[in-house]
């Protein structure tokens, strides 16, 4: 018999901890919040199949536990329960299953108006490009990564040069404007993730990954690394500053090109920072 | 359609095959040691299994002492953190429960409950179990080689698995661990070959396929899911080694390590990632199978009642085992892959819930109406019932790709996947030990002992493994050896990781109350005879318990009716062994 309390306690205290318990997502800061919708359809569903399995369970033990005497049911099957709960399981998910594809087709289809910005993943830490005037981003090559250009870019492309580079630095994006955010790793795996974007994807040598979202609210958010990249791995952080408009600009007109960085190369930021994390 | 309850009025068909004399072991050594006998093979693998499991349970003590309390040991550092989980998750996944499932209960039960002698290749059989021990040794060799074991973390995932930033990368970790793996595989497949020529060709006259107790049918279902799997993993191991080694670059690009360029190009780290959960997919039903076969079986035999909806439970394992061929890319919606294969993974995987939820509704069912005796292997098997349920929905949210994106890597999958495949299967491994240990050893483990081992271990791993997701949904990566200060992490979080590492503590500390019990039990154990259970399966009805080499004395088993003749309305007791001829309801006068 107490099989039967712990059963239907554990029921009751895990439907309490769900709706009492202060560990929830943080505040969202994108136009996700479709992700989080989903999230809470298949929570309800969950919950309810959770609670009713484990109520049903405790009620069949409580109901049927051995007495003297007792014999239990010859009932091999049944035809109709079992096609009648087949059918409502697959009810409950496509009810899943249809929100769900139907946001994945929105998280992979990039508005047109999305602008590209780069973000750039070594061990272990993040570096960022934005296009400049010529609103492109140009070419690059892990082979070409090299002390006086960490992020291997092509110098002989003419796109590049005009890129915005920050090294070491905060990642800017302007509130309320789509982003096509490329990702791209010069060693080993990394992730791209701040909790409060939702969005997130792996960053892998040889390929550019990518994402979008529209930033929503200002604020700071960190930036941390969500594959495992070596023994660093929880140390490799960032920050993103999500800005008013006007805020942006300010804030992009102080940030150096990539032939402005070239120029004084050597003693640049960036060409610093690796020295230091190569020591490690 | 077969009626499958009994067989009325069809004849047993004659024997396709003579029994064939059984190589006999002439000393101590080829009975017990080097023995060809899959009962002696089971129990070592078991042994095996079990002492490997404990270097696993050791590490997740550590890795839950840094978690719950980071900075307060001194000698757990990054590295070896990452080392912890890293053997913690491969010891588990295979040389744990693939091990113990297939390996041990494989080659106790099949050979049993099919009406068998033995395996029909016992001496491949034997070599399967000495592989097995050399891979757990090169594993364990890992830890005590320069540099340690890897710490690549469980997956492996190339890159960084061979480079100099992760502990193990450029020494004899990596080495040692994909070597191992490649042993286990080899050592595996002779193994599971037995197991399915077993099932197809060694079963006793009357044995149809589809009056086979569900614990083979998942038994066997798994092992051919895992023939199929490993050889991917095989080839994965092979080349990730011919990169470490031979400098080839299958699955490595270009790439400038701290300022340096390597001599690799051209190579796909995503190819890796394909390769390892095309295995790791079905690796999660090669485990979860053997465990739904083998709950149904507990469930049935202490309720008292047949399995409910048998075809369906068959069909139903079936079909998961088919769908879990086709489902590996969940495990990749943020990999980088081309994002359209979001669409078919996720339907794929969504599908799967429908067969899986069949099978727990028949099991639910199935206590319905019963006369059920709370005995431990009941009571594991609704433990087993309340996790998996727990852990199989968590699992609609992370094969349903969009939900996934902001959980995947967190803290969610950790506790989703040891919930599911972790704790749900364990608990019908110690289920299915409590209820096939009477066979085993002739005695019955001590109740007591075994009440406190079953409530701290389910209510504890509970309060482990449930929490944990909240800890995911705040945002918590995985894989971090200290939060540090992270803004959007409340102090609550850190209380909350203290008070899980507490409960793991505990959890881990009754497993030794559980240890002691099996060696305790051997001696002291009340005497079972050969039917404790009254169950109706054919490895209850052996002439001897423990059943000696060869199984059956003179003569094999005739079997009349299917698995779970329990409480049929007018036979004279509750059950009728698989080998009682005669209807199934009897409508007249009751025989003697």
């Amino acid at each position: 018999m107490a099989v039967v309390v712990i059963l239907v306690l554990l029921a009751a205290g895990s439907v309490l901890f769900h709706l009492l318990s202060p560990w929830w997502w943080t505040p969202i800061a994108s136009n996700w919040n479709y992700i989080d919708n989903t999230l809470i359809i298949t929570f309800w569903i969950t919950g309810f199949v959770f609670v009713a399995v484990v109520l049903f369970t405790a009620y069949c033990v409580f109901r049927f536990r051995h007495r003297p005497g007792n014999q239990a049911a010859y009932e091999p099957e049944n035809k109709r329960l079992e096609g009648w709960l087949a059918v409502s399981t697959t009810v409950g998910v496509i009810a899943m299953l249809a929100p769900g594809l139907f946001v994945w087709n929105q998280f992979i289809t990039v508005p047109a108006a999305a602008t590209e910005v780069e973000v750039v993943g070594q061990q272990w830490l993040w570096s960022f490009r934005l296009p400049g005037k010529d609103g492109k981003l140009g070419t690059s090559e892990t082979r070409d990564v090299a002390p006086e250009n960490t992020l291997g870019l092509n110098r002989n492309d003419a796109a590049t040069l005009d890129d915005v580079i920050i090294e070491g630095g905060e990642l800017h994006l302007p509130v309320g404007k789509p982003v096509k955010v490329l990702l791209r790793s010069v060693d080993v795996l990394h992730d791209f993730y701040v909790p409060e974007f939702r969005a997130k994807m792996d960053m892998v040598p040889g390929m550019v990954t990518y994402f979008w979202l529209t930033p929503t609210r200002t604020g700071t958010f960190e930036i941390l690394c969500a594959e495992l990249c070596g023994t660093g791995h929880p140390q490799m952080r960032g920050t993103v500053v999500v800005d008013s408009e006007a805020d942006y600009q300010t804030w992009l007109a102080e940030q150096q090109t990539f032939s402005q960085l070239t120029a004084s190369s050597g003693d640049s930021p960036r060409a610093v920072a690796a020295d230091a994390s190569s020591v490690q | 359609m077969v009626d499958v309850r009994s067989g009325i009025g069809e004849a047993v068909p004659p024997a396709e095959v003579e029994d064939v004399e059984l190589y006999h072991p002439h000393s101590w050594w080829t009975r017990y040691v080097f023995s060809q006998d899959a009962k002696v093979i089971a129990i070592q693998y078991a042994t095996t299994a079990i002492a490997i499991g404990m270097v696993a349970l050791v590490l997740s003590w550590l890795m839950r002492l840094q978690l719950g309390f980071p900075g307060t040991f001194d000698f757990i550092d990054a590295d070896r953190y990452y080392q912890f989980i890293t053997m913690h998750g491969m010891i588990m996944v295979i040389y744990l429960l693939t091990a113990l499932f297939l390996g041990g209960f494989g080659n106790y039960l099949i050979p049993l409950m099919v009406g068998a002698r033995d395996m029909v290749f016992p001496y491949a059989n034997m070599l399967s179990y000495w592989i097995y021990l050399i891979a757990v040794l090169v594993l364990v060799a890992s830890f005590f080689a320069p540099g340690g074991p890897t710490g690549a973390g469980w997956t492996l995932y190339p890159p960084q698995a061979i480079l100099s930033n992760t502990p193990g990368g450029k020494d004899w970790g990596i080495i040692l661990m994909l070597s191992s793996l490649i042993i286990f595989i080899i050592g595996f497949t002779m193994g599971g070959l037995n197991y399915v020529v077993t099932v197809l060709q060694g079963r006793a006259r009357g044995m149809t396929l589809m009056r086979m107790p569900l614990t083979v049918w998942g038994i066997v279902t798994a092992t051919v899911m895992a023939l199929l799997a490993f050889p991917a993993l095989f080839v994965a191991c092979v080349m990730m080694l011919f990169d470490r080694l031979l400098g080839t670059s299958f699955f490595m690009p270009a790439i400038s390590e701290m300022g340096e360029q390597l001599q690799y190009g051209g190579g796909s780290p995503i190819l890796f990632q394909h390769l390892f959960w095309f295995f790791g997919h079905p690796e999660v039903y090669i485990v979860a199978l053997p465990a739904f076969g083998i709950v149904s079986d507990l469930i049935s035999t202490h309720a008292r009642k047949n399995i409910f909806g048998y075809r369906m439970m068959v069909w139903a394992i079936v079909i998961i085992g088919a769908l879990s061929m086709v489902v590996w890319a969940h495990h990749m919606y943020v990999s980088g892959m081309n994002p359209y294969f979001g669409f078919f993974f996720a339907t794929t995987t969504l599908i799967i819930a429908v067969p899986t939820a069949i099978k727990v509704y028949n099991w639910v069912l199935t206590l319905w109406r019963g006369d059920i005796h709370l005995t431990l292997p009941m009571l594991f098997a609704l433990a087993f019932i309340v996790t998996f349920v727990n852990g199989g929905l968590t699992g609609l949210f992370l094969g349903n790709v969009v939900v996934d994106v902001p959980l995947s890597d967190t803290m969610f999958v950790v506790a989703h996947f040891h919930m599911v495949m972790g704790v749900a299967p364990i608990l019908v491994i110690f289920g299915a030990i409590y209820h096939w240990y009477p066979k085993i050893t002739g005695r019955m483990l001590n109740e007591a002992l075994g009440q406190v081992h079953f409530w701290t271990t389910f209510l504890g791993s509970y309060a482990i493994f449930f929490p944990m997701h909240y800890v995911g949904l705040v945002g918590v990566p995985r894989r971090y050896y200290e939060l540090g200060e992270t803004a959007f992490v409340p102090e609550s979080v850190h209380s909350l990781n203290a008070f899980i590492s507490v409960a793991a503590l505990v959890v881990g500390a009754a497993q030794i109350v559980f240890l002691f019990n099996l060696v305790w039990s051997l001696r002291h154990g009340r005497d079972a005879g050969g039917n404790p259970w009254r169950a109706t399966t054919l490895e209850w009805q052996t002439p001897e318990t423990p059943p000696p080499h060869g199984n059956w004395g003179k003569e094999l088993p005739v079997v009349y009716r299917w698995a779970y003749d329990y409480s049929v309305p007018g036979a004279p007791e509750d059950f009728i062994p698989q080998n009682q001829p005669g209807p199934g309801r009897v409508t007249h006068e009751a025989v003697s």
